[in-house]
C-alpha cells in the first residue's frame, strides 16, 4: 500500500493552547474578584462595570466559553488530525475560527462589563454576538467535517462522535435559546416569556453543561487518557453505549433546574426521571476512563499528566453522581438557590474541566515543542496545590449551602421563622466565603505555576509546527472492489452520525417543549396580571442591565418557609409578560417576587444609594450612579412596539403616548420621595427601578383585594 | 387561582413521560443488542486507532 506524506498542523493547536491559558488566567482572576466581593463589598469599587452583577457573568462566560472553549478546540484540533490521519481541512478556516472566537470573547467581555446582557445565564450575550457565534461555530463545523471527509482512516473513533454531537447540539441549543427580537443594536427581548422562557433557558443551560463542558471533554478523555497511559480504552463497547445513552438522556434533564417552580408538574417529573437515569451512562464513562489504567496504575505515580487526568475523571464521577441526587425533589428543595449548587458546578469546572485541560496541556506541550516538560517538580506542585484549592473551595461552599438552607427553613416553637431577617443567613456565611476565596487563590496560584512551566518548556524547545506523517489514502484500498459503493459509504458515515445525533437530541427537546408551548393559549391569563407600564418596563431593563438576577430570584416556591418569608407562592400566569423571565437561580439576597409594596419608595432609594444604611452588614453593592444617570426615555416607543410584536397587549398606538405615560408616573414617584425629604430628578434611572420593584408581585395582591 | 385547572386541562399529558421512557428503553435495548453482536475485529481495530500513527511513522 502506498503511503502518502502529509503534515499535521500544530500551529493552530498551539494558538488555541495559548488562548486557553490566557483566558483561563483572566476568567479565574475575575472569578476570584467575584468571590472576594461577597466578603469585602468594597471590592465592587462603587463603579457599575465592577459590581458583582456584571462581574459574575463575565466570570462564567470567560471560564465556559473562553477557557474551556479554547481548551476544546486545542484538543479537537490536535486529536482530530491524528484520528483522521489528515491535516485540518483548511488552514484558512482554522485561522478564521481561531481569531473569530477570540474577537467574540473580547467583545463579550466588553459588552458584559458595560451592562449589555440578555440575562439568560451562560447566554447573556446580545444578539449581534449571538450571530457572530453562530457564524464562527459553522466555520468550526465546516473545518471539522472537511477534515473528516478527507480522512485516511476509514472508521471514526469514538472521540470524533463526541465532537460531532457537540457541534450539532450546541448549534441547536444556541439558536433556539437565542431567539430574540432586537430593540436596538445591543438590546433585545427574548421571544419567549415566563414559563416558556424558563423552560427553554434551562433546557439550554443544562445542555450547555452537557454539550459544551461534558461531551467535548469526554471526547478528549477518550483520546488523551489512552495516549497518556499508552494503552487502549478499557472497553470500546462500553464507549459506544456511553455515547448514545448520554446524548439521548442529557437533553431531557433541563427541567430539574426548575423544580417546585411554576413549571408544569409533568415536565418537572420528566426532568427528574431522566436526570436519575443519566447517572448510568455518566458513570459508565467514568469507569471506562479509570479502568483504562487497569494494570498501569504505577504510571500514575510518575506521570503528572495522568495524575491530572485521573482526578479529572474522578471529579466527573462525583459531579455526575451529585447531579442526579440534586435533581431529586426533596434534595433540590434544600439545595436550590444556595451555595450547594455553586460547590457542585465548581467540582465540575475546577476538577473535571480544569484538571483535564491541565493534564492535556502537560501532555501536549512536550509534543508541540519537541522536548520534555521544563519541570516535573513544578507540575507536581501545581497538581497538589490545585487539588487542595478545590477542597478549600468546595467544602466551605457545601457547608454554606446547608447552613443557609437550614436557616431559611427553621421555625421557632411558636411557628414563626427563626431567622426572619434574610441578612442574618448571609452574614453567617462570611467566613465560609473567605475560605472559598482562599481555595480560589490556591487554585489560581497553581495555574500561574503551570503557565511559567509551560512558557519555559516552549522557550527551551524547538516548536514542531508542521509535523510530518505518513498514511495510506483511503479510497485506493477499495478501488479494486467496488469504488463507488465504498467511497460513498465512507463519506456518508460522518454525515449519518451528525443526522442521528441530531435526531436523538431533538426527541428529548421536542417532547419536553412542544406541549408547554401548545398550552400557551390555554394559560388562563390571570385577569389582574397586566403588562408593565412604560416606566416599569424601563426599570426592569435596568434590573436586567445591573445583573440583579445573579443574586435575587423572583420565584417563590410553595413551601411554608418561603410563603411565610416572602408571601404567596409564584404562579405561572404571573409571568406571561416577562420577556425575558427573571426567576434567577441563586439567592445571595432575598427573593424579590413579592417585593412590591413591602417597603416605601424612600427605603428603596436609600437602599440603592447605600444598602448598608437600610440593612447594616449587607454585602450588596451600592448603586449611586442610578441616582445621577438620566433615563433614556427615547428608547421607550421602540421597546413598546417590540413587546407588542411579542404579544404583550398594549393598546394600538400606545408607543406614541408611552413617554407621556412614563413621565407622569415618574413625576408621581419623585413627588412622593420629596415628601420624605429626598430630592431627586424625576428623569433619573432610580425612579424607573423603584417603579419596577414596587410593581413586583402586586398583581395577585390586587386580585385578592378585589375578591375580598 | 386557576393554575391547577390549567394543568388538568391538558388532555393526556401524563402519557408524555411514559412515551419518553418507552422510547429510551427501546433505544437502549437496541443499542445493547448492537454492541453485543458487534464484530470483535472491528472493536479491536477501533480501540487501536489513537495509536496507529506511531507504529506507522516511527
Amino acid at each position: 500500500m502506498e503511503q502518502e506524506k502529509f503534515y499535521y498542523d500544530n500551529k493552530i493547536v498551539k494558538l488555541f493552547a495559548y488562548a486557553t491559558i490566557f483566558w483561563g488566567l483572566i476568567g479565574m482572576t475575575v472569578g476570584l474578584l467575584a468571590a472576594l466581593q461577597l466578603v469585602f463589598p468594597a471590592l465592587n469599587f462603587n463603579w457599575a462595570p465592577t459590581t458583582f452583577g456584571r462581574v459574575r457573568p463575565v466570570h462564567t462566560n470567560a471560564v465556559i466559553f473562553a477557557f474551556v472553549g479554547n481548551g476544546i478546540f486545542t484538543g479537537v484540533y490536535y486529536s482530530l488530525q491524528r484520528l483522521c490521519k489528515a491535516r485540518m481541512f483548511s488552514d484558512k478556516l482554522s485561522k478564521i475560527h481561531f481569531w473569530g472566537w477570540q474577537l467574540i470573547i473580547v467583545f463579550a467581555a466588553l459588552t458584559l462589563f458595560a451592562g449589555f446582557t440578555t440575562s439568560k445565564e451562560y447566554a447573556e450575550l446580545e444578539w449581534p454576538l449571538d450571530i457572530a457565534i453562530t457564524l464562527i461555530w459553522v466555520v468550526f463545523g465546516w473545518n471539522m467535517f472537511g477534515t473528516i471527509l478527507q480522512r485516511r482512516e476509514r472508521h471514526l473513533y469514538v472521540a470524533i462522535w463526541f465532537y460531532i454531537a457537540t457541534f450539532v447540539t450546541v448549534a441547536v441549543l444556541h439558536i433556539v435559546n437565542s431567539l430574540e427580537i432586537p430593540v436596538s443594536f445591543l438590546k433585545s427581548y427574548s421571544l419567549y416569556a415566563g414559563v416558556q422562557d424558563a423552560l427553554v433557558q434551562w433546557w439550554y443551560g443544562h445542555n450547555a453543561v452537557a454539550f459544551f463542558l461534558t461531551t467535548p471533554y469526554l471526547g478528549l478523555m477518550y483520546y488523551f487518557i489512552p495516549k497518556a497511559a499508552e494503552r487502549p480504552v478499557y472497553s470500546y463497547r462500553l464507549s459506544i453505549i456511553h455515547f448514545w445513552a448520554l446524548i439521548f438522556l442529557y437533553i431531557w434533564a433541563g427541567p430539574h433546574h426548575l423544580l417546585y417552580t411554576a413549571l408544569p408538574d409533568w415536565a418537572q417529573s420528566l426532568g427528574v426521571v431522566f436526570s436519575i437515569m443519566l447517572l448510568a451512562p455518566s458513570w459508565g464513562g467514568m469507569i471506562n476512563g479509570l479502568l483504562t489504567l487497569r494494570g498501569a496504575w504505577d504510571k500514575v505515580r510518575e506521570s503528572v499528566e495522568l495524575k491530572f487526568l485521573v482526578v479529572a475523571v474522578t471529579a466527573y464521577g462525583m459531579a455526575t453522581f451529585e447531579g442526579p441526587m440534586l435533581s431529586l425533589k426533596n434534595v433540590n428543595a434544600i439545595a436550590h438557590y444556595t451555595d450547594w449548587i455553586v460547590a457542585h458546578v465548581h467540582v465540575g469546572a475546577l476538577g473535571w474541566n480544569g484538571f483535564l485541560t491541565f493534564g492535556m496541556l502537560y501532555w501536549l506541550y512536550p509534543k508541540l515543542f519537541g522536548r520534555a516538560l521544563y519541570s516535573q517538580k513544578l507540575a507536581n506542585f501545581h497538581f497538589w496545590i490545585a487539588t487542595i484549592g478545590i477542597l478549600f473551595y468546595a467544602i466551605p461552599m457545601y457547608w454554606a449551602g446547608f447552613t443557609q438552607s437550614l436557616m431559611w427553613k427553621e421555625f421557632t416553637a411558636e411557628g414563626f421563622l427563626k431567622y426572619p431577617n434574610f441578612l442574618e443567613t448571609v452574614t453567617k456565611l462570611a467566613p465560609l466565603y473567605a475560605l472559598r476565596s482562599l481555595g480560589g487563590v490556591l487554585y489560581l496560584a497553581g495555574f500561574v505555576v503551570m503557565i511559567y512551566n509551560l512558557i519555559k518548556t516552549a522557550q527551551l524547545g524547538q516548536p514542531v509546527t508542521d509535523e510530518e506523517a505518513y498514511a495510506a489514502p483511503l479510497t485506493k484500498e477499495y478501488l479494486p472492489h467496488s469504488k463507488d459503493h465504498w467511497h460513498r459509504v465512507i463519506e456518508r458515515k460522518p454525515i449519518q452520525m451528525l443526522v442521528w445525533s441530531l435526531v436523538v437530541i431533538l426527541i428529548g427537546g421536542i417532547i419536553e417543549m412542544v406541549p408547554t408551548f401548545l398550552i400557551q393559549s390555554n394559560v388562563p391569563t390571570i385577569a389582574s396580571v397586566k403588562p408593565y407600564t412604560p416606566l416599569e418596563l424601563q426599570g426592569r431593563d435596568i434590573y436586567v442591565r445591573e445583573g440583579c438576577y445573579t443574586c435575587h430570584s423572583q420565584m417563590i416556591r410553595p413551601f411554608r418557609s418561603e410563603t411565610e418569608r416572602y408571601g404567596e407562592y409564584s404562579k405561572a400566569g404571573e409571568f406571561v409578560y416577562d420577556h425575558p423571565f427573571q426567576w434567577g437561580s441563586k439567592r445571595t439576597g432575598p427573593d424579590l417576587a413579592r417585593i412590591g409594596g413591602k417597603y416605601p419608595d424612600s427605603w428603596h432609594f436609600n437602599h440603592m444609594e447605600d444598602p448598608t444604611t437600610m440593612s447594616p452588614g449587607s454585602i450588596m453593592p451600592a448603586y449611586p450612579w442610578l441616582i445621577d444617570d438620566v433615563l433614556d426615555v427615547n428608547s421607550t416607543p421602540a421597546k413598546i412596539r417590540v413587546m407588542q410584536t411579542l404579544g404583550v397587549p398594549y393598546p394600538a398606538g400606545f408607543d406614541q403616548i408611552a413617554v407621556k405615560h412614563l413621565t407622569e408616573q415618574a413625576t408621581k414617584i419623585s413627588q412622593g420621595l420629596k415628601k420624605d425629604g429626598i430630592e431627586v430628578k424625576e428623569d433619573s434611572e432610580i425612579i424607573a427601578l423603584i417603579a419596577y420593584l414596587q410593581r413586583l408581585g402586586t398583581d395577585i395582591k390586587a386580585e385578592k383585594t378585589a375578591q375580598n | 387561582m386557576k393554575f391547577i385547572n390549567y394543568l388538568e386541562s391538558i388532555a393526556g399529558i401524563e402519557i408524555f413521560p411514559l412515551i419518553s421512557l418507552l422510547v429510551f428503553s427501546l433505544f437502549f435495548i437496541a443499542l445493547i443488542f448492537y454492541v453485543i453482536k458487534a464484530d470483535k475485529k472491528y472493536i479491536e481495530h477501533m480501540q487501536q486507532i489513537p495509536f496507529e500513527q506511531e507504529s506507522q511513522n516511527k
